[in-house]
């Protein structure tokens, strides 16, 4: 590398590696995310021999330097000279699968993983694995957690071909299987979190022989945490073996999860429950699975209860057709409607997001006999989430039976979150009003909530005004120009004539929003005239918004409106009293390209700073 | 006959930064120990799992490790600001800098982690050792002056070599925002992944990755702060059930609580209370009842529970009554009213079980404290001070009398001193040596070793008969 020019090019590459250990952590780290160029520099041969011994005993760094070198590692393969090499990047990355940090130790290992598939088989033998026994059997946990996630990665890869491969397999089983009993509830944890993984990889006669007897063990650990993890180990499992043997090897290990002491390990089945229905087939979720679910819709634990609420659309969807409706009218519902009654709202909440889409799986009739009684109940609860929650799933129900059933009930559940003392509620339901108006239909919409929406304009929250304009917008697009006309666009401007300067602003903001939408007509005959109007405001607020407004819906207007109403407007504004009028007035016109040149260097009535100003921003913007 | 303990080293706790040593007041109390700062006064004291560290932490903030030497004392190892005083200005309140415990983590690697907490904030620190230094620069030569660009000609990567042994503790999380009220105590789940920290009303689970979100388990606060009837003032995870937790409230009562039945504990799966004799209530009655600490014993089946004047042995399987109570002080019983006049009566003294669970020692007044054996029912009353604490002298037992001296070493009630108290004691989880804080004092006393090098089983040396 060095030269007669070596001076120029080496420097920037002796200050990263000076950087390395630079005080300041953000140098470093700057500096090992560039540890490619530094590599590069250096040349295949002394990364090998000088860099990468230094790396591996740089452990001691902050976590965000490890972390970012633990990821670098895993891409390093080209760099330490092709995959003939890569096994020189297992040391650092070990030094690394070993420190306290979590964060650091899972990116290493993803690191060993990635750079796994690099590896010859021989290679994989020769360096790899005796790696993942040195970390399976290393004094502290740190190196055993990181070797669970390692298992699954190198044995599949070890040849087939190779003498050795059913020992490394059987030496590998039996160092996870010490995993799987260790000391430490986190190397447990770790080990009943990769045994799925790993038995993935299994043939299934191991599966059978050797991770059975491992899940079954994890799964009645003594640490709640352990067993808890072992549930979706489970469900990897079962999702491997052939049907005739799930009942024997599985399901009773996993009933007694379902049954558990722990609510965390009750829940995280609750959680994991569909993927344990797809696991285990049709059978068996007709004739265990069901119960089990009743069951953690009745647990004692509202936790537990909210995870299988938010599992009962999809659990019944996956019910085997045949017998779906029957399932769901015998079985899931009586339990449903003891949850409409829940005495938690996160139950009530949960239940609440998905319960309309049972209404598509059980038709017309079931839904208007059973289910729409729950509805109008939860439309009635006291917690403003249940109700929004019904109401942001309405379109399901519009589906199968139109909304009507539902209005007259409806309509007071808006009303009263659209009053709801607390803004953020106001501004849920603002959004799901576009969805409504459109379920409901233009004549309901006039008649009940159009005085609502006009209503949020001059709501006493920015946010709930800004959301009711956007609002504005999107029920134009729902009902078209005429309708704006006739029923908003009047009232919005005649809030132009309003005592307060905030509702008048409101009016820009609205029209900013609307103009668009509503096409150059309107714009032109009716909104323009109350813009230009505004422009002599008192409020300095309102005036440099009506600058900001014409400029927004100049686009729309024809040129002629804009040369003979808009131009004189603007050019007034642009010799306010006020600096932000100027200022706003001066960039809509540059904006718009209003004039050309000459005609405005010749106006009298600006002054030489503005023409200053204006030819910056002139000579800038195109 | 021996459960003799003699002096392993005392240790004024005055670790102030070297400099300071210089000037003449501290050099005053380091040498004749008669002012005490408050900022050294010891706040709690703590052994890690294997024995091998002893952590303490005082009023100033700060937290000492202790390193035992392979010839069986312990020096410092390392010393941190864990805590510095804060000012809380939405509630116009100082927070104080006081460590208020420690819990060292089960071991990770070669590294060792404690938590530390004073009234707001727990705090996860990493003490390390480093014996390497990266040498070699590009740019810069070994002092530090910058190289001449042009005789750079190759790169150099710097190399790593052995230095003198650098400890290091560095902050690893804070987990702060969690409590309205002081943090009394916390404690690391079985689990090695969760922790609880308790205050006066609330106990809160805390995953160890995770600073910004905690879960409150318990809640004693009621709706109206006036129905205020009692507070928490100490809570314990079981040592190897990880649902399991203990809590005691100042009405005397000790909950035990099942977190796998709920996700909130407020209702408890068992209450351990005495019923006390009306015949015997009097003013003082809820104050001494108050349960000051609670320890679950080694092999997780008993609870130690200390209060003003008693310490209890409970069964996890019997709630009505202790299996055995031991009097500390009982002489105490007459003083109360000048103890609560003086705010002693408020005083937490904590208990401890030794490594077997056969012993059990707790602090009292005078600087003396208490051993009581549970298999032989004796007990010895000790004392911790400068003058007895002679190195490798054998301490003697102390008697308290309340009437006339009978003999010449016996101490008479009245001239206790009040003051001087016994706080904060641990024991070594194997072996039978004691660390005892008594004001910014810390004393070491190992079981004294029979000539074939075996300690002495914990034997405890009979008080006089009354």
């Amino acid at each position: 590398m060095a030269g007669a020019e070596g001076d120029d090019s080496l420097y920037p590459i002796a200050v990263l590696i000076d950087e390395l250990r630079n005080e300041d952590v953000q140098l470093r780290l700057n500096s090992i995310k560039k540890l490619s160029t530094i590599a590069l520099a250096l040349g295949v041969e002394r990364t090998r021999t000088e860099l990468l011994p230094f790396l591996t005993d740089t452990i001691y760094d902050e976590d965000e330097v490890l972390l970012a070198l633990a990821e670098q590692l895993g891409s390093f393969t080209v760099l330490v000279g092709g995959p003939e090499f890569v096994h020189c990047l297992l040391p650092p990355l070990e030094s690394l699968a070993t420190v306290e940090e979590t964060v650091v130790r899972d990116k290493a290992v993803e690191s060993l993983r990635k750079i796994s598939q690099e590896h010859s088989p021989v290679d994989l033998e020769v360096h790899f694995v005796p790696l993942v026994k040195r970390l399976a059997s290393g004094d502290w946990f740190t190196s055993r957690t990181s070797a669970c996630g390692l298992f699954g990665v190198c044995y599949p890869r070890v040849s087939i071909m190779t003498h050795t491969f059913e020992s490394t397999l059987i030496t590998a089983v039996m160092h996870f299987r010490t995993l799987c009993s260790d000391d430490t509830p986190m190397v447990r944890r770790a080990a009943s979190s990769k045994l799925g993984e790993f038995a993935k990889v299994l043939e299934l006669d191991y599966v059978k022989s050797d991770i059975i007897p491992l899940f079954t063990a994890l799964a009645s650990d003594e640490q709640d945490s352990v067993r808890l993890l072992a549930v979706e180990a489970g469900v990897s499992i079962a999702a491997l073996l052939p049907q005739e043997d799930l009942e024997d090897l599985v399901m009773p290990t996993l009933r007694q999860a379902a049954e558990d002491k722990s609510w965390r390990v009750r829940y995280m089945v609750a959680d994991k429950f569909s993927e344990l229905q797809k696991a285990v087939g049709p059978e068996i979720t007709k004739n265990d699975l069901v119960p089990a679910f009743q069951n953690l819709l009745k647990d004692c634990e509202a936790e537990v209860r909210t995870a299988a609420a938010n599992k009962v659309k999809v659990f019944c969807e996956s019910l085997p057709e045949d017998s779906r409706e029957t399932i769901i009218m015998t079985h899931i519902l009586p339990c449903v409607k003891e949850l409409v009654s829940d005495t938690n709202q996160h139950v009530k909440s949960a239940l609440a997001s998905v319960i309309m889409g049972l209404s598509t799986i059980l038709g017309k009739d079931n839904t208007v006999e059973h289910l729409l009684p729950l509805f109008l109940v939860q439309l009635k609860d006291e917690y403003p989430e249940v109700r929004l929650n019904i109401i942001s799933n309405l379109d399901c129900v519009n589906e199968v039976i139109g909304i009507r059933q539902l209005s007259q009930s409806l309509l007071p559940a808006i009303v009263e979150l659209a009053e709801d003392a607390k803004w953020r509620v106001r501004l849920a339901i603002i959004e799901y009003m576009p969805l409504l108006a459109g379920q409901l239909g233009v004549e309901f919409f006039d008649e009940k909530l159009n005085s609502l929406c006009m209503a949020w304009l001059i709501d006493h929250v920015y946010a709930i005004r800004e959301a009711a304009t956007c609002n504005l917008m999107k029920l134009v697009e729902k009902f078209g120009a005429e309708w704006a006309q006739n029923t908003i666009v009047p009232k919005v401007l005649g809030m132009a004539n309003d005592s307060n300067y905030l509702h008048r602003m409101t009016t820009l903001f609205c029209i900013n929003a609307l103009s668009e939408v509503c096409g150059q007509e309107i714009t032109t005959k009716h909104m323009l005239p109350v813009v230009l109007k505004m422009s002599t405001d008192q409020v300095a607020n309102v005036r440099f918004n009506v600058a900001r407004c014409l400029q927004k819906i100049g686009p729309v207007l024809d040129s002629s409106a804009l040369q003979a109403e808009v131009k004189p407007v603007l050019e007034k504004l642009a010799t306010d009293q006020d600096m932000d009028v100027k200022y706003f007035a001066l960039e809509a016109i540059s904006g718009m390209y209003l004039f050309n040149l000459p005609t405005y260097i010749f106006s009298e009535t600006f002054s030489f700073s503005s023409i200053l100003f204006f030819f910056f921003s002139f000579s800038l913007s195109p | 006959y021996s459960f003799v303990l003699f002096c392993l080293c005392s240790v004024p706790l005055c670790l102030r930064p070297m400099q300071v040593f210089t000037k003449t007041k501290s050099e005053i109390y380091l040498f004749f120990n008669l002012v005490c700062d408050p900022a050294d006064v010891i706040s709690t004291v703590e052994f890690n799992q294997t024995g091998e560290f002893l952590a303490t932490g005082d009023k100033g903030g700060r937290v000492v490790i202790f390193q035992r030497e392979p010839q069986g004392e312990y020096n410092v190892y390392s010393t941190f600001q864990s805590h510095e005083p804060e000012f809380d200005y939405l509630k116009s309140l100082e927070i104080e800098e006081k460590i208020n415990k420690i819990r060292w983590l089960p071991p990770h690697n070669p590294a060792h982690f404690l938590l530390s907490t004073n009234d707001k904030t727990v705090k996860l620190w990493k003490v390390s050792e480093k014996d390497k230094r990266a040498e070699g620069y590009n740019l810069r030569d070994e002092e530090g002056r910058l190289k001449d660009l042009s005789t750079i000609t190759t790169l150099q990567v710097p190399v790593l070599r052995p230095m003198d042994l650098l400890v290091e503790a560095s902050p690893r999380r804070v987990f702060a925002n969690a409590h309205a009220y002081h943090i009394n105590s916390i404690s690391v789940n079985s689990d090695c992944e969760t922790y609880l920290s308790a205050d006066d009303l609330r106990i809160n689970l805390w995953h160890l990755n995770i600073t910004d979100r905690s879960f409150n388990i318990v809640d004693l606060k009621p709706e109206n702060m006036e129905d205020l009837s009692e507070v928490i003032t100490v809570a314990e995870f079981h040592p190897h059930h990880c649902h399991l937790l203990a809590f005691s409230s100042s009405t005397g009562t000790t909950r035990l609580c099942d977190m796998r039945a709920r996700a909130l504990c407020d209702q408890h799966a068992k209450l351990f209370e005495e019923a006390v004799d009306p015949s015997r209530r009097s003013f003082f009655s809820e104050i001494v009842s108050s349960v000051s600490d609670v320890k679950f014993s080694h092999s997780g089946r008993y609870l130690l529970t200390r209060d003003y004047l008693t310490v209890k042995v409970w069964d996890l399987n019997m709630e009505n009554k202790p299996v055995e109570t031991y009097q500390v002080h009982d002489y105490l019983q007459t003083k109360l009213c000048s103890l609560y006049e003086s705010d002693c009566i408020f005083d937490k003294f904590e208990c401890t079980w030794n490594g077997t669970d056969s012993v059990i020692m707790t602090g009292a007044y005078n600087n003396y404290f208490r051993m009581f054996d549970r298999a032989s029912l004796r007990d010895v009353t000790l004392e911790a001070s400068r003058e007895v604490c002679k190195r490798r002298a054998v301490l003697q037992p102390r008697r308290v009398c309340v009437g006339k001296k009978r003999k010449e070493t016996d101490v008479s009630v009245d001239s206790l001193d009040f003051r001087k108290k016994i706080l904060h004691t641990a024991w070594h989880p194997k072996e039978n040596i004691i660390a005892i804080a008594a004001s910014n004092n810390l004393y070491i006393f190992q079981d004294r070793l029979t000539p074939n090098g075996h300690h002495n089983m914990p034997e405890i040396q009979s008080a006089p008969p009354k």
